[in-house]
C-alpha cells in the first residue's frame, strides 16, 4: 500500500457520534463562524463613522428575518465557543482530562450555552418591547 | 531520541510553535471579559438609533474597550484560521498563501474598526 493510500485518522464516517467529538467539531464550526461575525462588527462600526446612509443599510440587513437569525446563530456561536474556551483552558492546566469530567464539562457547556443565549435573547425582546 | 549530531547543529522543530498555542490562550483569556461586555452592551443598544450609537462609542470607556476587542478578537481569529488552514489545505503553496491572505485581511479589517471607533470618538466624521 502507498503511503497515500492509507487509512487516515479521524476516520469519521465509522465512529459512533459522541459527545466528545460533536463538542470538538462545533468548537472549530463556531470559531469559523464567529469570524464573519468579527467582519460584520467591523461593518457597523464603519457603517456608524460614515453616517445615516451607510447605517441604514446595516440597520436594514440586522433588521431583517435574515439578519435576525444570523445575529441568533452569532449568539449561540459566540456563548458557545466562550463556554467551551473555558473548557479547554481548564483542560490547558491539566485538570478535568479523564472521561467522566470531560463528560459532566461537556454537558454543562451546553446548559449554559442555552441559558446563556435564552438570556440574551430574552434581555434584548424585553429592551425593544418596551 | 535525537542524535548527537542532530542536536549539535541545531536541527528539529522551528522552536516558534509555543509562541502560536500561547497567544491563542492569552487573546482567549482577553476575550472572556471584552466579549460578554459587548454582548451587554449590545443588548442595551437595541432599538437605539445613529446619534445614540455614536455617543455610546464616543465614551471613552466603550471607545477603549471596543478597541482592545477588536485587537484580541482579529488577533484570535487569525490564529485560529491558521490552525483550521494547516489541518486541512495539504498543498504547500496554497496553504502557506491563504495563512498569508488571512493575516492580511485579519490586519485590516482590524485597523478598520479601531479607525471607525476612534473617528466616532473624536467626532471627526460628523
Amino acid at each position: 500500500m502507498r503511503s497515500a493510500d492509507r487509512p487516515l485518522s479521524p476516520h469519521l464516517q465509522v465512529y459512533r457520534w459522541q459527545l466528545t467529538s460533536v463538542l470538538s467539531i462545533l468548537h472549530r464550526a463556531t470559531g469559523v463562524w464567529l469570524s464573519a461575525g468579527a467582519i460584520l462588527l467591523v461593518w457597523w462600526l464603519v457603517a456608524a463613522a460614515s453616517g445615516p446612509e451607510a447605517y441604514d443599510g446595516v440597520e436594514d440587513f440586522l433588521g431583517s428575518w435574515i439578519g435576525l437569525l444570523l445575529l441568533f446563530g452569532w449568539t449561540v456561536a459566540l456563548f458557545y465557543h466562550l463556554c467551551n474556551g473555558i473548557r479547554h483552558l481548564v483542560w490547558d492546566t491539566g485538570h478535568a482530562l479523564d472521561l467522566k469530567n470531560t463528560y459532566i464539562g461537556g454537558w454543562t457547556v451546553v446548559a449554559a450555552t442555552a441559558v446563556l443565549t435564552l438570556a440574551a435573547w430574552v434581555a434584548g425582546i424585553s429592551r425593544w418591547v418596551s | 531520541m535525537r542524535s548527537p549530531l542532530g542536536r549539535a547543529i541545531g536541527l528539529g522543530s522551528a522552536k516558534e510553535g509555543v509562541e502560536h498555542w500561547l497567544a491563542q490562550r492569552i487573546t482567549a483569556i482577553a476575550l472572556l471579559p471584552l466579549s460578554l461586555w459587548f454582548v451587554s452592551a449590545v443588548i442595551s443598544l437595541v432599538g437605539a438609533d445613529l446619534e445614540t450609537v455614536q455617543n455610546w462609542v464616543s465614551q471613552p470607556l466603550a471607545a477603549i474597550l471596543l478597541v482592545l476587542l477588536l485587537i484580541a478578537m482579529f488577533y484570535h481569529l487569525a490564529l485560529g484560521i491558521q490552525v483550521v488552514i494547516e489541518d486541512y489545505v495539504h498543498t504547500e503553496l496554497a496553504r502557506l498563501g491563504l495563512v498569508v491572505v488571512v493575516r492580511l485581511l485579519s490586519f485590516g479589517f482590524a485597523v478598520a474598526g479601531i479607525f471607525a471607533v476612534l473617528s466616532i470618538a473624536f467626532g471627526s466624521m460628523n
